[in-house]
């Protein structure tokens, strides 16, 4: 299995070094052809509006799109959530939105930098809290019927998922606990599955 | 500084200061002087803009004392865009950096391109929730810097010059001066803290792990895509482009190659693509010629 992790721009080399710590060799996608590659993708966190021009620079728009609807699995995180969810408030005009979740964000809706911070998140089924650091991160507003909430904070989704895509409003890369790249990579996305089942 | 406030969320932490600087990699950070400049800074794929009154070209051929910006102006800027916004404090001068934390800004310079306030010391950045980018011109200035707090580095370069010579003799020094230390036994450490003149535990964490313990990016003098892809491939994880940009002669689509130019900086087909057509570029300094070199300011 291959996972790639988008590297337009962000923080993509964090998503790297915490897949190869858990044993994964994740590779850098940047064009259409090292997309068409891989079996798994992380979106970073970054700047969405940066990152969304530059899938159209790299011609990836289109491409990414296309292996999105097919049901690739995908993990976006912080910007990723953000380019991978229908509905985006104070977005930038133009700026993609594959859908793949079926949300509305409000971007820095956590506020500016003064206002970032970290926050232990309790995750459904997992025992101890995982550190969520948000950075300048999206606020989660609204989800559809379809989109299973995976863990809140103070009652605002922040980990969901829908089909085989899985987003976060906080930087699991930041984090030193890899629980949540470990369970988007052993997971078995072609059956049905519930979050909690499969964890210890 | 680290506060605790409702369900346990700690904000201005190490990890989430730092964490900013994560974020803003591969990317490009531009000066601007205006909202309308912001703007064009965001439209190109900008990560951030610098909020400043003048570009560090027109500071060197006005002369005189630069100070921190006029709050109204990096107010105007904050309105105009959604990235985050940097503004520059000067070396030493923790009332404005006070002041523009009350701003909100999203990271302090702490900046030799503004007139130093302090010749001896620099801001102790830890009494800060905001995060400080500090320049640097060697390893030993670099891990001082860190010591005093600074969540990220950049190298100096020259700034306002439009040349990049000092920018690439700060980089290969701070990046072959890390080199050496991965390669030096425990002893040696000791005498690399006392040569650089920096904390021993700093000079352990960078033997060790390779890298400066925040990301380090790179400024001063960069005006085209081959610069960008130049200073990245050399090391740099993002870049600051000061007066390159709005100093040229067709700022718009110089901002958008650049930005492509940090993406794909290893692809000389796609920075050969990028850099056609581009209109002049900012007139360059020679550094030999300068009055004043901004980076030999800061201790």
């Amino acid at each position: 299995m291959k996972v790639g992790v988008l590297a337009l721009q962000g923080a993509f080399g964090l998503h790297e070094q915490v897949l190869n710590r858990i044993g994964v060799a994740a590779v850098q996608v940047r064009t259409p052809e090292e997309l068409a590659g891989v079996d798994r993708l992380v979106i970073p966190g970054g700047e969405s509006t940066a990152i969304s021009k530059l899938l159209d620079a790299n011609g990836l728009g289109d491409p990414l799109a296309d292996r999105l609807a097919d049901g690739l699995p995908v993990l976006g995180t912080c910007a990723g959530m953000i380019l991978l969810t229908a509905e985006v408030v104070d977005g930038y005009p133009g700026q993609h939105r594959f859908g793949a979740i079926n949300a509305t964000v409000r971007r820095n809706g956590y506020g500016r930098q003064s206002e970032s911070f970290l926050a232990p998140i309790d995750i459904e089924g997992w025992e101890s809290a995982f550190p969520g650091v948000f950075i300048r991160a999206p606020v989660v507003e609204s989800v559809g019927r379809d989109v299973e909430v995976l863990a809140e904070l103070d009652g605002v989704p922040v980990l969901c998922r829908q089909g085989s895509t899985v987003v976060s409003s906080f930087h699991p890369e930041l984090a030193q606990d890899d629980r949540i790249h470990r369970w988007f990579v052993e997971q078995d996305w072609s059956t049905g599955h519930r979050w909690f089942v499969e964890q210890e | 500084m680290a506060v605790e406030s409702m369900s346990g969320r700690e904000t201005g932490t190490t990890l989430v200061k730092r964490g900013l600087a994560e974020m803003l990699k591969g990317g490009v950070i531009m000066d601007v002087v205006t909202p309308d400049q912001a703007k064009v800074a965001e439209d190109a794929g900008a990560v951030a803009v610098m909020a400043l009154e003048r570009v560090p070209a027109d500071i060197r051929r006005d002369g005189g004392v630069a100070r921190m910006s006029d709050p109204e102006m990096i107010t105007g800027i904050q309105q105009a865009v959604t990235i985050p916004v940097m503004a520059k404090a000067r070396i030493g001068h923790f009332v404005e950096a006070q002041i523009l934390e009350a701003l909100d800004v999203d990271y302090i310079d702490e900046s030799e391109v503004l007139t130093p306030a302090d010749e001896a010391h620099h801001i102790d950045k830890w009494a800060f929730t905001v995060p400080f980018v500090c320049g640097a011109t060697n390893l030993g200035e670099a891990l001082r810097r860190i010591s005093e707090g600074a969540c990220m580095i950049r190298s100096k370069g020259e700034a306002g010059t439009g040349n990049i010579v000092e920018a690439v003799r700060h980089l290969r020094s701070i990046i072959g001066d890390i080199r050496k230390i991965t390669q030096a036994d425990s002893a040696e450490l000791f005498d690399w803290a006392k040569q650089l003149r920096a904390p021993l535990p700093l000079v352990r964490e960078v033997a060790e792990t390779g890298w400066l313990p925040v990301p380090m990016f790179c400024a001063g003098g960069i005006s085209t895509p081959a610069d960008a892809g130049l200073v990245m491939q050399l090391g740099a994880e993002a870049v600051f482009v000061g007066s390159g940009i709005f100093k040229s002669s067709d700022p718009a689509p110089r901002a958008k190659a650049i930005v492509e130019a940090a993406t794909n900086y290893r692809d000389p087909h796609i920075l050969a693509k990028v850099s056609r057509g581009l209109g002049e570029p900012m007139p360059g300094l020679e550094i030999d010629g300068l009055e004043t070199r901004l980076a030999d300011r800061g201790w």
